[in-house]
């Protein structure tokens, strides 16, 4: 909401083409002389007080509520290191686990895995090895995973099957719908390009 | 008394610990004050400017433990320039040259450089003992020096500092042979961590009992740390994600059950709450939950968590713990002496999850509560009415409705009843922080009431200079006046300028205080320091003229008259 302001706002140099101002164009300059009160306006009361030639120690809302320098009273340190989480119910289950069928060629069965449990390829494919007692080996950019009997894929969002690795870690969870640990010369045939 | 040689005296004396009994001992005739300062070891000063090092030591020649606090408390809001003051490497460089035997130093709001840690660390060999909270200015180097060259540390204590982590390896500096470790919190800092280090220096610290980790220590170095450090009382985790199915948090919890010892918990920076059930054996014998870094940790597991607790005494809870939430922990933890509701969403003012009827419940199931700071979004005259009456025993009361004057929403009226309730119960009320809808109404109430009140804060309340003038005139012990926002002016501040030099400080900042007044308090009290901050308006500010009003205006009592460290923004009248 636009407010009717005569005054600068010391931190808000970009916005000052958007303030209206009372009185003739160039005539700010002059507007700085009478005694300044330092009343600096509340969000919802900047309307109704009149006076508020004020200067206002605002910082950048972001969501466009201005607000108070000072306010609320909470540790600087405290305000940058607290994180915000989202506290929709669906979201607390979403963000709290990813849960991807895993399967190994020869093996029986599936198996499932939380992939939010991780935080890198190597600590996934550790996880893998041990569930499976399988070893993948280390990935390269330029031949995949070989030198090793096996090579860990993953069906994306679009329906195609990925090599893991190639991705940031994040994009890859996200993107992530199954994992299918590939064996033999089809594993194989994945690392050239 | 006058037939017991000193030496019986001073004996007598050491029993007398805590500042103020000190103080009080040193008054009773100036026998008593010689010994009493002759044999001080720990010395309090609450303002650092107030005195200069060479003067403490005049008096305390016996000086072994220092705490020192610097820039004003709205300094924490963000109100204060950071480059204002309070330097304490002058002290460290005069105590150096005077070879005292300083062993402990606890410094608040200080900026300390790395300068001042290297020659800390090389100018006190008995040196044992360092914690510093909300400090800034030194970096992971600094820290460095302290554990390479303290031989005999025992505490290591930094308490949410911004410290600059340059990633080096300032944990491999303790030496091998340190084995003096008993206390060590780095969980502020935020960089990289050699974990085998870090493991090495646990397992050589067979005295360990508060460690306190970082963000970067994973859940599994925190199993190998507590398989080696199962005497610890005080745990701060750091990272706490792992696959519940892993060997890893077997292990974790095997270890925990042998942790009988830990009595403070805190920590879980990041979290996966469905790891959370390893430390329930550990919840039975805590008195000390900090959780207020833990966003992640919300809904039914922590009310799960929170019901093992049944002991404890401290609570530090983020707000999305909820009024529901709040009624648990009334009900399950009935030793409740302090809890602290902060809010866990800053940039969604409008929605804070707590409300009065969360206050309500704890006050009703926890009738121990003495401390308190909340966060809310609401608060209502009839709750603080029943607070009141249920717990009668407060000494800290912070109360902040996040939405700034806000009225009682059932009555549509300010809330001086609910305050006035508060300070006429709670006889022994020292610290009270005010906000809603506020008139001069509740000022009277405090001036006639809390008598043993010694801090007042007060943010975009009262109508009239008559609202401050009821608090100086009526609170007897008030040391700490702090207002932002609020209506007082002149006459409020003229009226009594004597008053000011029995407290430690007044600071009043958006408020309607001309400069001719603050230069007329500076010049009936020169024992004051008149400060007055100007960090933007240094082209508009016009020293001559009186009538214009003042930002920000500190002022103290002092001893050593003007600081000759204040920066170009700070005028000292």
């Amino acid at each position: 909401m636009e407010m009717i302001r005569t005054a600068k706002f010391e931190d808000a140099d970009h916005e000052d083409h958007l303030n209206l101002s009372l009185g003739l164009p160039g005539s700010e300059a002059r507007e700085k002389q009478p005694p300044r009160i330092n009343k600096r306006a509340l969000p919802e009361d900047a309307d109704q007080d009149s006076r508020s030639s004020s200067k206002c120690g605002r910082s950048d809302g972001g969501n466009g509520k201005t607000q108070v320098v000072g306010w609320p009273p909470i540790r600087s340190y405290r305000k940058n290191n607290t994180q915000t989480v989202k506290k929709t119910p669906e979201s607390e289950v979403a963000a709290a686990n990813n849960y991807v069928k895993v399967s190994v060629d020869g093996a029986p069965y599936l198996r499932k895995i939380d992939l939010r449990v991780y935080k890198s390829y190597p600590e996934l494919l550790k996880a893998l090895e041990n569930m499976f007692q399988l070893t993948i080996g280390n990935y390269s950019e330029k031949e995949g995973y070989n030198g090793s009997e096996y090579a860990p894929t993953y069906e994306d969002k679009d329906g195609d099957w990925m090599l893991a690795g190639d991705v940031p870690w994040e994009m890859f969870v996200c993107s992530c719908k199954r994992l299918r640990i590939m064996k033999g010369s089809e594993a194989r045939g994945l690392g050239c390009a | 008394m006058s037939y017991f040689p000193d030496e019986v005296i001073e004996h007598v004396f050491d029993y007398v610990t805590t500042h103020k009994d000190r103080n009080a001992l040193s008054l009773v005739c100036r026998w008593w004050y010689r010994i009493e300062r002759l044999s001080r070891q720990r010395v309090f000063i609450g303002n650092c400017y107030a005195i200069s090092p060479e003067r403490t030591l005049a008096r305390f020649p016996a000086l072994r433990s220092l705490t020192l606090k610097g820039k004003p408390h709205f300094a924490d809001f963000n109100l204060v320039p950071q480059d204002w003051g309070g330097f304490v490497f002058p002290w460290i460089e005069n105590f150096a040259r005077s070879r005292v035997a300083l062993e402990e130093l606890r410094l608040k709001r200080m900026i300390v450089s790395d300068e001042s840690l290297e020659l800390l660390s090389r100018s006190f060999p008995n040196f044992k003992s360092l914690v510093l909270v909300s400090c800034e200015g030194f970096t992971t180097d600094g820290l460095a020096a302290i554990a390479a060259n303290c031989r005999q540390l025992r505490e290591l204590d930094l308490q949410e500092n911004e410290i600059d982590d340059h990633r080096g390896q300032w944990l491999s500096c303790f030496p091998d042979n340190c084995t003096s470790l008993v206390s060590l919190n780095f969980a502020c800092l935020k960089g990289e961590i050699n974990l085998a280090t870090l493991e090495r220096l646990v397992a050589r610290s067979p005295n360990l009992k508060v460690l306190r980790l970082n963000r970067a220590v994973p859940l599994d170095t925190l199993q190998k740390i507590l398989m080696k450090a199962p005497q610890l009382v005080d745990l701060g985790t750091g990272s706490y994600l792992t696959d519940p199915h892993s060997e890893t948090y077997s292990k974790l919890k095997i270890a925990l059950l042998k942790c009988q010892s830990i009595r403070s918990l805190s920590g879980f920076l990041d979290v996966l709450p469905r790891c959370l059930p390893a430390f329930y054996p550990v919840c039975s014998n805590l008195t000390s939950l900090n959780l207020s870094y833990a966003p992640g940790i919300h809904g039914s597991e922590l009310i799960k968590l929170i019901r093992h607790c049944v002991k404890l005494q401290r609570l530090w809870i983020l707000d999305c713990i909820g009024d529901n939430g709040l009624a648990v922990v009334a009900s399950f933890c009935k030793e409740l002496q302090e809890l602290r509701v902060f809010p866990s969403d800053l940039n969604d003012i409008g929605h804070a999850a707590v409300t009065e009827e969360g206050l309500v419940a704890i006050s009703a199931g926890c009738p121990k509560l003495h401390s308190l700071l909340y966060f809310c979004q609401q608060m209502t005259n009839a709750a603080l009415i029943t607070v009141a009456k249920n717990c009668p025993n407060f000494i800290r009361f912070r109360l902040c409705i996040l939405d700034p004057k806000k009225l009682d929403p059932v009555t549509a009226k300010p809330l001086d009843e609910g305050f006035g309730a508060i300070v006429q119960a709670c006889k022994s009320l020292r610290r009270l922080s005010l906000s809603g809808g506020l008139t001069d109404q509740v000022f009277l109430y405090i001036g006639m009431y809390a008598e043993q009140l010694e801090m007042l804060s007060v943010a975009f309340a009262g109508e009239s200079d008559k609202g401050m003038l009821y608090v100086l005139n009526g609170c007897k012990k008030l040391r700490k006046l702090e207002i932002m926002d609020s209506a007082f002016g002149d006459v409020a501040l003229l009226t009594d300028v004597g008053k000011y030099e029995t407290m430690r400080s007044l600071w009043m900042s958006s408020c309607e205080v001309t400069l001719g007044a603050c230069k007329m308090v500076a010049r009936k009290m020169p024992s004051l320091n008149v400060e007055i901050i100007n960090e933007h308006d240094q082209t508009e500010f016009c020293p001559d003229d009186d009538e214009q009003k003042v930002e920000k205006m500190y002022l103290y009592r002092t001893m050593v008259g003007p600081r000759n460290d204040a920066p170009e923004f700070v005028w000292t009248l």
